[in-house]
């Protein structure tokens, strides 16, 4: 401000205008283009020289020094540790309490507790006391749900690892809520752990979910405890940040009017704060309630119980029939959990003022019927223009306890007979026979046969092309190549893309990553990232386009793409492993599939955010649709493409390491058989590691370039 | 406009109503009031720069003067109206008044108790007891139903439900939200949802209401309608008010007395008649110039010095309005005696009637 010069003849200096002068933006070129191809050059003409050299190739089985030193570190506080007062003291307790809070409630639901030869609480116990809850929080039509999904689990026969699930996920949830909450409140109101705290959720939040496995199973050993642990540290950060960001986002005037009335710092909080952001916070909750499951489901991995067990299990026998059946449960548990909390959160709004509950046609009658013999404290008149009256508090939880009567019988019953207690057994049963367990995987596997014998021509064509003319050069390229040249190349791009700050931050995770051993397996590891990132941007962009331009097609493909990112990520690998059978190519397609989503949805809201006066205004121009897309639509939605990117290749990033699994290879399956092989822990670990460091650099490269390209 | 009016004998005499009652305890009384925003205001506070215009200081070391040096009495029971264009600081020095805003130097008193040297429990309350605050965004809880939002201040500072819901149910009464006690904010409409606001105020039963542009959210016709409502409540509860406005004609109506700042400082202070008759500068007669002057000019600011002739027709008061004489005057075809009491203070003609009813037309 203090260098601004008006242009001669400038508007007169108006002492009364707070209106600050532009300064003269002066055209600098960055010449992003020629220097990345300079770059690219560099790299190609070392490639060529050097092809094989330096590239730091380990072999599987081959370990470093460090992953021995990692290994010796788990010997030690498996045999050792248990006598020191922190790995076996303050750690153990910790594992030992959860676990054994695990067995309490697995007992109470889904394992047999001894005497008994069946749980304390049989299925129709636990499907009376699902359905009361949430008819509680979210109302009278996410019970059918509810009721619905809960079944299935029984028909398919995985009750117990259903009920296994649900207690992981719950239990994170609970101690995500018990410690989020009030860490959000905190960041809200105190400045200083704001600022402390951010960049740790960051970081929590840019490392894929693989990486924690290895660490956590080295200071907890594995098992359900392990499992809850990692759970509640992947859902923890959503909660966090939207309870930050819900009290924050409480109207300043409402706030200030309070102050006025002379409340409290803690009257604030609970009269003011908490209940006008107690809806943002219940979509918080959702939100890592959907990151608990996903955890919960890879947590079989350390051995966790739940459905994530016979996903993986069949994974590793490619039995795309066994997998599909746990893997549809794990999506109708989705979407069981989503609906009831965003309903819960969609009532939160309402709270309160909606009469008995949001029913329709006989309901609205019977309710009215209802509403009508309550007692008087039970209800209250709703105020002019409101036909009839609703329910008070004290009104809401004498229905509540009136519908509870019922559950205590279930439960009563399902205690007493064994059929209603261990869910029976339906393949002798009409119709439903056909959603067992075991015909369900027959027909899945038959219709996967069939179908991959019909289109096989084409997706080993495919598979073939892309992986010969795509995959394979490009990985040599950056595999291939002298480690020292990928440095320089990595470093180089980060520089011009984002300048030096980002630069130095690579310069210290390609250190990492140099340090870990894995250099080769990484780069493979990132080209597979990239390439899948630029199929996901071209697909994105394509489908955002078409929805940000055309309300038909956006309400046509948004329900797909809500529906598949309740779907934890584990899941994908199922089709894809039935079409591309065990291949980098199929870790590719997951990864795809995972990403498309979310980047899709950006570039739409991106597209659908450019001005309507300026898309009126091209129009005017006589703009073509080809040119307001390219000219205008996409040029001003550079920032919402630059976060799709973004994000797109965290998604892909924290899928492809998954994808090592299903044939993926490199880093991934390393952390895989770090689990499964006693003397390839270090190497896990230390691949684990290398992935988290990939992840920030990807992260901070792609943010730096778009604080810079994305204006 | 400049020869429309001439300036009277005694400029900026207080006007009769209710200011001049020396002796009394002020129920505001602010001295040499500063208010700097920036992390080095007490430095600057100290130093030359807080001479420097709010535009160099901001240049110079990026700090903001909302207030700048005000001082004022408001006389228990008076409509003190604040007012200016967005940005001039009227609602920051609304709000240093109980401190939701820390003051950066200066003395603000209400009734005697010295706001800038309370502890925070004194002045937590102040603010549930003795001074309340109508918002312009209206701030109401949109979890809490009307009688709840209204009875919000009184659990706040403990009183029990019975009595907090009897006091509540009376403003509903009287702001005319009959019926609607049990309506969510969100199904009012605005007028509505300020009246809630003005009921939650009132609630307390507060020695000094402060509003701030509390009707510039509203439609005019709503606007006018609210306007009416607090001028009947001032009569009916007799409260002391602070009131800010960037609406000239609503500062007008309300106020006693009427205080206009312009970045930050006063430009002048006086009551209607005056500000509008003898305006301080271009930034005052700016703002005036479109105000019709005879809806608001007394005759003592159109009469001419009598000139010792004989008079019949009709005795006008001075500080009768313009427009309220008119028919009187014109009717008499001859200069009319302007009397203050008894005393002959000036002679009025049709002449000098229709230079004001006339002028507003030329403007």
């Amino acid at each position: 401000m203090a260098t601004t010069t008006l242009p001669p003849g400038g508007p007169p200096a108006s002492t009364t205008s707070k209106e600050q002068q532009p300064y003269v933006e002066l055209g600098r070129k960055r010449h992003t283009g020629w220097k990345l191809l300079g770059v690219l050059v560099f790299w190609l003409v070392c490639y060529q020289l050097w092809k094989g050299e330096w590239t730091k190739a380990l072999g599987f089985q081959d370990t470093t020094e460090l992953h021995d030193k990692f290994n010796e570190a788990r010997d030690w506080v498996q045999l050792e540790g248990q006598d020191n007062w922190f790995f076996g003291g303050v750690l153990g307790w910790i594992g030992d309490s959860l676990t054994s809070l695990v067995e309490f409630f697995q007992e109470l639901i889904s394992i047999p507790a001894f005497p008994r030869p069946v749980p304390e609480i049989g299925w129709l116990g636990v499907i009376a006391i699902a359905v009361w809850v949430t008819y509680v929080i979210a109302g009278v039509r996410s019970t059918i749900l509810v009721t619905l999904a809960m079944l299935s689990f029984g028909v398919v026969g995985l009750w117990p690892d259903s009920m296994d699930t649900l207690i992981i996920t719950l239990l994170s949830v609970v101690f995500c809520i018990v410690i989020g909450i009030p860490v959000g409140i905190l960041m809200a109101r105190n400045k200083v752990a704001s600022a402390g705290i951010t960049p740790v959720l960051d970081l929590m939040q840019t490392v894929p979910a693989f990486c924690y496995l290895a660490p956590l199973a080295l200071f907890f050993g594995i098992g359900a405890g392990t499992a809850v642990i990692l759970t509640f540290i992947y859902a923890l950060p959503p909660v966090v940040r939207i309870t930050e960001h819900g009290i924050r986002s409480v109207s300043s005037t409402t706030i200030e009017a309070a102050e006025s009335m002379g409340l409290t710092r803690r009257q604030m909080l609970q009269q003011v704060q908490l209940p006008m952001a107690k809806r943002t916070i219940v979509v918080g909750i959702n939100q890592c309630t959907m990151a608990a499951l996903s955890m919960a489901t890879i947590a079989a991995l350390v051995n966790g119980p739940g459905l994530g067990k016979p996903v993986v299990a069949a994974l590793q026998i490619q039995n795309v029939g066994a997998a599909s059946v746990a893997g549809l449960a794990i999506v109708a548990m989705a979407i069981m959990l989503d609906r009831t909390t965003t309903a819960a959160s969609e009532r939160g709004a309402n709270r309160g003022r909606s009469n008995v509950a949001s029913v329709s046609g006989p309901g609205v009658m019977l309710s009215g019927v209802v509403l009508e013999h309550l007692p008087r404290w039970a209800t209250e008149e709703a105020g002019k223009g409101q036909r009839r009256p609703r329910l008070t508090t004290a009104g809401r939880w004498l229905i509540n306890g009136a519908l509870f009567i019922p559950v205590v019988i279930a439960i009563v019953l399902s205690r007493q007979r064994v059929n209603l207690a261990d869910f029976p057994d339906v393949s002798d049963t009409p119709v439903l026979k056909w959603f067992s367990g075991p015909e369900l995987t027959k027909s899945i596997n038959d219709f996967t046969d069939w179908f991959v014998s019909h289109v096989d021509s084409f997706t080993i064509a495919l598979k073939d092309d892309v992986t010969n003319w795509i995959l394979n050069p490009f990985q040599d390229l950056l595999a291939e190549s002298p480690w020292w040249t990928m440095a320089i190349v990595l470093l180089a791009v980060a520089a011009i893309l984002g300048g030096w700050r980002p630069t130095v931050i690579t310069a210290v995770c390609l250190g990492i990553i140099y340090a870990t051993g894995l250099w080769h397996d990484s780069m493979v590891t990132l080209s597979m990232t990239l390439i899948a990132t630029a199929l996901v941007m071209l697909i994105a962009v394509v489908l955002g386009v078409a929805m940000g331009r055309n309300r038909k097609a956006d309400v046509s493909i948004r329900p797909f793409l809500d529906a598949f990112q309740t779907i934890p990520p584990f899941v994908y690998l199922v089709p894809a492993l039935a079409l591309f059978t065990a291949s980098r190519f199929t870790a590719i397609v997951a990864a795809m599939a995972y990403a498309v989503p979310i980047a899709t949805k950006l570039v739409a809201d991106g597209i659908r955010g450019v001005s309507p006066t300026t898309v009126e205004a091209a129009r005017a121009n006589g703009a073509t649709a080809w040119q307001m897309i390219t000219k205008v639509q996409l040029p001003m939605s550079r920032e919402a493409l630059v976060l799709a990117t973004n994000q797109g290749l965290l998604y892909v990033l924290s899928m492809v390491v998954i994808g090592g699994m299903v044939g993926g290879g490199s880093l991934g399956y390393i952390v895989v058989s770090g689990f499964s092989q006693v003397e390839l822990f270090g190497k896990g670990l230390a691949a684990g590691i290398a992935i988290a460091a990939m992840g920030v650099m990807l992260d901070r490269i792609a943010r730096y370039a778009a604080a810079r390209y994305g204006r | 406009m400049t020869t429309s009016t001439t300036p009277p004998a005694q400029p900026a005499q207080p006007s009769a109503s209710a200011v001049d009652r020396s002796g009394e305890t002020p129920a505001v009384h602010v001295e040499g009031l500063w208010k700097i925003f920036g992390p080095r205001a007490d430095k600057i506070m100290a130093s030359e720069d807080s001479q420097l215009s709010r535009k160099e200081l901001q240049e110079k070391t990026g700090h903001v003067v909302g207030v700048r040096d005000v001082s004022f009495d408001v006389a228990p029971g008076e409509v003190f109206v604040v007012m200016g264009l967005s940005g001039s600081g009227k609602s920051t020095l609304v709000r240093l008044l109980t401190r939701l805003i820390e003051p950066t130097a200066g003395v603000i008193e209400l009734f005697g108790e010295d706001i800038t040297a309370m502890s925070e429990r004194d002045l937590l309350e102040t603010r549930r007891r003795k001074v309340s605050m109508v918002f312009q965004h209206f701030g109401l809880l949109p979890h809490r139903k009307v009688v709840d939002n209204i009875a919000f201040g009184l659990e706040v500072r403990g009183e029990h439900k019975g009595e907090r819901r009897n006091r509540a149910q009376e403003m509903i009464d009287l702001v005319g939200l009959s019926g609607y006690e049990n309506n969510f904010p969100d199904q009012l409409s605005g007028g509505m949802q300020q009246r809630v606001g003005l009921a939650r105020a009132l609630a307390a039963n507060p020695e000094i209401m402060m509003f701030d542009e509390p009707f510039s959210a509203l439609d005019p016709l709503i606007r006018r309608d609210m306007q009416i409502e607090v001028i009947r409540l001032h009569e009916e509860v007799g409260k002391t008010m602070v009131f800010i406005t960037h609406d000239l004609a609503e500062a007008l109506k309300l106020g006693d007395r009427i205080l206009i700042m312009r970045d930050g400082a006063v430009v002048q202070m006086g009551t209607p008649d005056e500000v509008v008759g003898a305006p301080a500068d271009d930034y005052v007669r700016d703002f005036v110039s479109d105000v019709p002057k005879s809806h608001v000019l007394t005759l003592k600011w159109v009469m001419r010095q009598p000139n010792g002739q004989e008079l019949d027709g009709p005795v006008l008061q001075s500080d009768q309005i313009v427009r309220d004489a008119a028919r009187a005057v014109l009717d008499h075809h001859g200069p009319c005696r302007v009397v203050e009491g008894d005393k002959l203070v000036g002679v009025v003609d049709d002449q000098d009637i229709l230079r004001v009813v006339v002028a507003e037309d030329e403007d």
